[in-house]
Formats: C-alpha cells, sequence, structure tokens
C-alpha cells in the first residue's frame, strides 16, 4: 500500500463521512427554514469542546453534551416563550457564546486546542473522530430511512403532519438532535465556525436543479462529499487549511448551480 | 358507529392562548352523520372550536370525546388519524420540494403508522381522492405552486385520503372566486354523501354553507351563543345579533 494512502485514508473516510451527513441534515435545515441551527449547534459544540479543555475531560464528550442539550432546548424553549425557532436558535446560541468566552477566559496556558476546534482538522482526523462521525451518519441514515414519510411530512408542514397523527414533535426534536450530533461529530475535522456552511450551501445548491425531496438528498449528498473530497485534495497539495477551502469549493458549487439551475431558465412565449 | 350517535362530545372546555381565552366553557354535541355549520365574526372562536375536536388547540380545561372515546393528550395521535383537517391557510413554503401527489400521501402517514412504508395501495387510494377533488391533472406539480383554489382541493384531498370518519373544513372557500367556491363546495357535499362523513365547516360567508348543512353553531366572544337547524339561518334578529359588534 503506498505511504500516501495509508496518511490520506483517515481523511478520506472523514471526507465521505462529514460530506455526506451534512449534506442530508442540510436538506432539513434549509427546507424548515432554520439555517441558524448550524451556527448555534457549532458554537454550542465549540463552548463544549472548550469547557471539556478547561475541566480536563474529553472535549468531544462535552461537546456533544452541549450539542445535544442545546438542540433539546430550542423546540421546548420556542414553543413555551411563543417565539419562532430561529428566534429560540438566537437565546441559545447567546448563552453557548458566552459559555465558550467564559471557559476560553479561564483557561490558562495556551489555548491553541481550543481555538484549533474552530477551525478543525481533516488530514489529522484521529480513530476517535472517525468512530464518531460513523455513529453520527449512520444515526442520521438509519432515522432518515426508518421515518422517511414522517421527516417528508414534517418538512411538508408542521401543523399538517400534526393533523393527519403523525408525532411530529418528536420526531422535529430527534432531528434537531441529529443536526446536534452532526455538528459534534463534525468539529475536529470540518470545524465549528465552517461546519454551518456544509450544512447549508450543499442542499442550497441541490434545491436549484430539483424539485424532489429524493433527489434533493442525493445531489445534498454528493455535493457535500464532493466539497470535502476536493476541498481535501487540495490542502494536501497546497497545505491550504482544509476546513476553509471544503467551504470555499462547497459556496462554488452552489454559485455553479445557481447559473446552471433549470428553474432559473425564462419562459419562451 | 351508527348515524345519530354522538360523533364529538365537547364538554365546558376552556381554551387558552397564553393570557388570551379564544373559547370559553363550551359544550356541544355533533351527531354521526351532521354537516355542521360554526359561523360567527371575525375572531369569534370558531377555529378555536374547530382545533378542539382534532387536539390542535390548547384545551385549558374541559374534556372532548371522539367518536365515543375519551380524547386525551396521549391519545389526540390516534384520533387524528380518523379525523381529516383542512386548515384555514395552510401555509406551505413554495420552495418544498415536494409533489402535489406526494402532498396528499401525507394524508396517510398518520393511518400507515411509524416504521411502515407507503405501499401501492396507499398510492392507488391517493389518486382516486385526486380524481375525486379533479385535481390528477397536478400530481406531478410542486406543492407550492398552486393557486388558491387548486391548493384548498389538493388539502381536501389529503384530508379525504386518510378515509376520515370526521372532517373539519376551516373556511374552505375564503378569498376564493365564485366558481372555485361553487366547485369546492360541490366536492365537500359529493364527499360527505359518498364517505358517510360527519362534517364541520367554519365560514363567516353564510352564503357559502351548502344546502346539506343541517346543524348551524354560532360562536360570538368565545362563546356559543345559538344551536339548532339551518332555518337559524333565516332568523333575521339571531344573525344581526352575531354579527353586531360586541357590548
Amino acid at each position: 500500500m503506498p505511504p500516501e494512502f495509508i496518511v490520506l485514508w483517515r481523511p478520506l473516510v472523514a471526507a465521505v463521512l462529514g460530506g455526506l451527513v451534512c449534506g442530508v441534515v442540510g436538506v432539513w435545515v434549509v427546507m424548515m427554514n432554520i439555517p441558524f441551527v448550524g451556527v448555534a449547534m457549532s458554537h454550542a459544540a465549540f463552548a463544549g469542546a472548550v469547557t471539556g479543555l478547561l475541566l480536563g475531560i474529553n472535549p468531544l464528550v462535552t461537546a456533544a453534551v452541549f450539542c445535544i442539550a442545546a438542540s433539546l432546548l430550542i423546540g421546548p424553549v420556542a414553543e413555551r416563550a411563543d417565539l419562532e425557532p430561529n428566534v429560540s436558535l438566537g437565546i441559545i446560541f447567546s448563552v453557548v457564546l458566552g459559555f465558550a468566552f467564559l471557559a476560553i477566559g479561564l483557561m490558562r496556558g495556551p489555548r491553541s486546542d481550543a481555538l484549533s476546534l474552530i477551525w478543525g482538522s481533516i488530514l489529522l482526523v484521529s480513530s476517535r473522530d472517525l468512530m464518531l462521525m460513523a455513529v453520527a451518519t449512520g444515526a442520521v441514515l438509519l432515522f432518515l430511512g426508518l421515518f422517511y414519510k414522517e421527516v417528508q411530512a414534517v418538512l411538508y408542514n408542521r401543523e399538517i403532519a400534526r393533523a393527519v397523527g403523525i408525532p411530529e414533535r418528536a420526531l422535529f426534536f430527534a432531528m434537531l438532535v441529529l443536526c446536534g450530533l452532526s455538528v459534534t461529530a463534525n468539529l475536529s475535522t470540518i470545524g465549528g465556525l465552517l461546519i454551518f456552511s456544509l450544512i447549508v450551501n450543499p442542499p442550497s445548491a441541490a434545491y436549484q436543479l430539483t424539485y424532489r425531496l429524493k433527489t434533493m438528498y442525493l445531489l445534498s449528498a454528493l455535493f457535500g462529499v464532493l466539497s470535502c473530497l476536493v476541498g481535501l485534495l487540495v490542502s494536501w497539495l497546497t497545505d491550504a487549511p482544509a476546513g476553509a477551502v471544503i467551504i470555499i469549493t462547497s459556496s462554488a458549487v452552489f454559485g455553479i448551480c445557481l447559473l446552471l439551475s433549470p428553474k432559473r431558465r425564462k419562459l419562451v412565449s | 358507529m351508527t348515524p345519530g350517535e354522538v360523533a364529538v362530545s365537547v364538554r365546558s372546555v376552556t381554551v387558552s392562548y397564553r393570557e388570551h381565552i379564544a373559547l370559553r366553557d363550551v359544550s356541544l354535541d355533533i351527531r354521526r352523520g351532521d354537516f355542521c355549520g360554526i359561523i360567527g365574526p371575525n375572531g369569534a372562536g370558531k377555529t378555536t372550536l374547530l382545533t378542539v375536536i382534532n387536539g390542535l388547540g390548547h384545551i385549558h380545561s374541559g374534556t372532548v370525546r371522539i367518536m365515543g372515546e375519551p380524547a386525551t393528550r396521549a391519545n389526540f395521535g390516534r384520533l387524528r388519524r380518523r379525523i381529516g383537517y383542512v386548515a384555514q391557510q395552510e401555509r406551505v413554503d413554495p420552495r418544498v420540494p415536494i409533489s402535489c401527489l406526494e402532498a396528499v400521501l401525507v394524508g396517510r402517514c398518520g393511518r400507515a403508522g411509524l416504521l411502515r412504508r407507503l405501499d401501492d395501495n396507499d398510492r392507488t387510494r391517493a389518486r382516486q381522492m385526486m380524481e375525486l377533488t379533479r385535481t390528477s391533472h397536478l400530481a406531478a406539480r410542486p406543492v407550492g405552486h398552486l393557486s388558491g383554489g387548486e391548493a384548498r382541493k389538493i388539502a381536501l384531498a389529503r384530508a379525504l385520503v386518510q378515509e376520515p370518519e370526521i372532517l373539519l373544513l376551516d373556511e374552505p372557500t375564503s378569498n376564493l372566486d365564485p366558481r372555485a367556491v361553487r366547485e369546492l363546495s360541490e366536492l365537500v357535499v359529493d364527499a360527505y354523501r359518498r364517505f358517510n362523513l360527519t362534517v364541520v365547516m367554519v365560514t363567516h360567508q353564510l352564503d357559502h354553507l351548502p344546502p346539506v348543512a343541517n346543524r348551524i353553531i354560532m360562536v360570538k366572544d368565545t362563546r356559543i351563543t345559538h344551536v339548532g337547524d339551518r332555518t337559524a339561518l333565516n332568523d333575521a334578529r339571531l344573525i344581526a345579533e352575531l354579527f353586531a359588534d360586541a357590548a
């Protein structure tokens, strides 16, 4: 086996898993019109990771705890305060940001470990990171496979989903938790700040090309994987930061899809 | 259940949204096979009364029985599968990548249950209901790309594909042109007769109630002010009082 492959197999698997899971949960985020969930979740994960570093606990564990706690709070806060989910996300975002700054402020010594979580490092992905990404991807795909029709109904209209007898609330909360889990799993590879773009850009690009939900899932996952692989390759060849290249690639994919979108073609009378 | 049995029983129900009371101490029986028209001015509580029946409203106190079964938080989800619902204005994102056929099939999801895929029977049923509501030609169109009349017909098809025993209609004919109002009314009456439904229809336009409406429920200022047969629609004093300014 060539030594380059031995070095790259983990980042390659991480690119495929990360692109796939972000592409799929991104469809939920874009179709439910809650793009802020990416920012709030990534900052919750970041706050958790920094808190973990401060307390000497595995940062991925605390990141997952913060992220899942935040995703569990979004729905109930929105319902109890009678607010739009996006406003509830803003409140959660401000809370986790406060925790993150507090933890960074209390940290002694170098903060490079904490700051590396902002940018991520796909080239240095560990087996443990890969395991978490595989679990998150598997959980999201299993959930989608088991509850495809119910998820479709929730994306269509939550009130109607409830009216036909679907446990819409439980499903909506589960989708938020899976978003949080996906963000956590990709924190150390893509980075807390950049993952937001990987959740929004691929599904937005896919939406330019189709009105079919199944096609949108497939295209979004494909664009997510493609962005990660291209980002990884460019980063490996040029030493550019992988996370940044991944996001620029996903943005370029969106731009190309926007230009080529059949939805923009004018009708000829 | 047999015709004449009580399909919906509402007892002393109060509905509140935060500090605002939307419906106050309301009691009502709706018999199986009834076609009820709920009429009243805007803001009276008509839509809220409808959402009491399918459990979407925030019931503060009181009890509801559906088809003889007490409705609770735990079992309302299951009961809703037997209640078709056409909301006043269904907020459908025009971007949503779901076709009209898929939107109609959403009506089968609750009945099918979790972890079960929709099958050919479900799709056949959905196509039949689209034919009945004269929307077959819209099957492949994105559901966010419909006119007001088309959207109401798709919503009706979705409610009917549930094979409901009770059909709730919230202002189904509002903001439609006269031809669309007539067409939708015909479809509702056809479904009512064809499937032996119990229908509860909210409207503030009295002339939009079809002639088959045999019971009239008047709602004003969060309370039911009158329940009777359709002769109430010809009672000028009752109608004038209903739509007069609140004291």
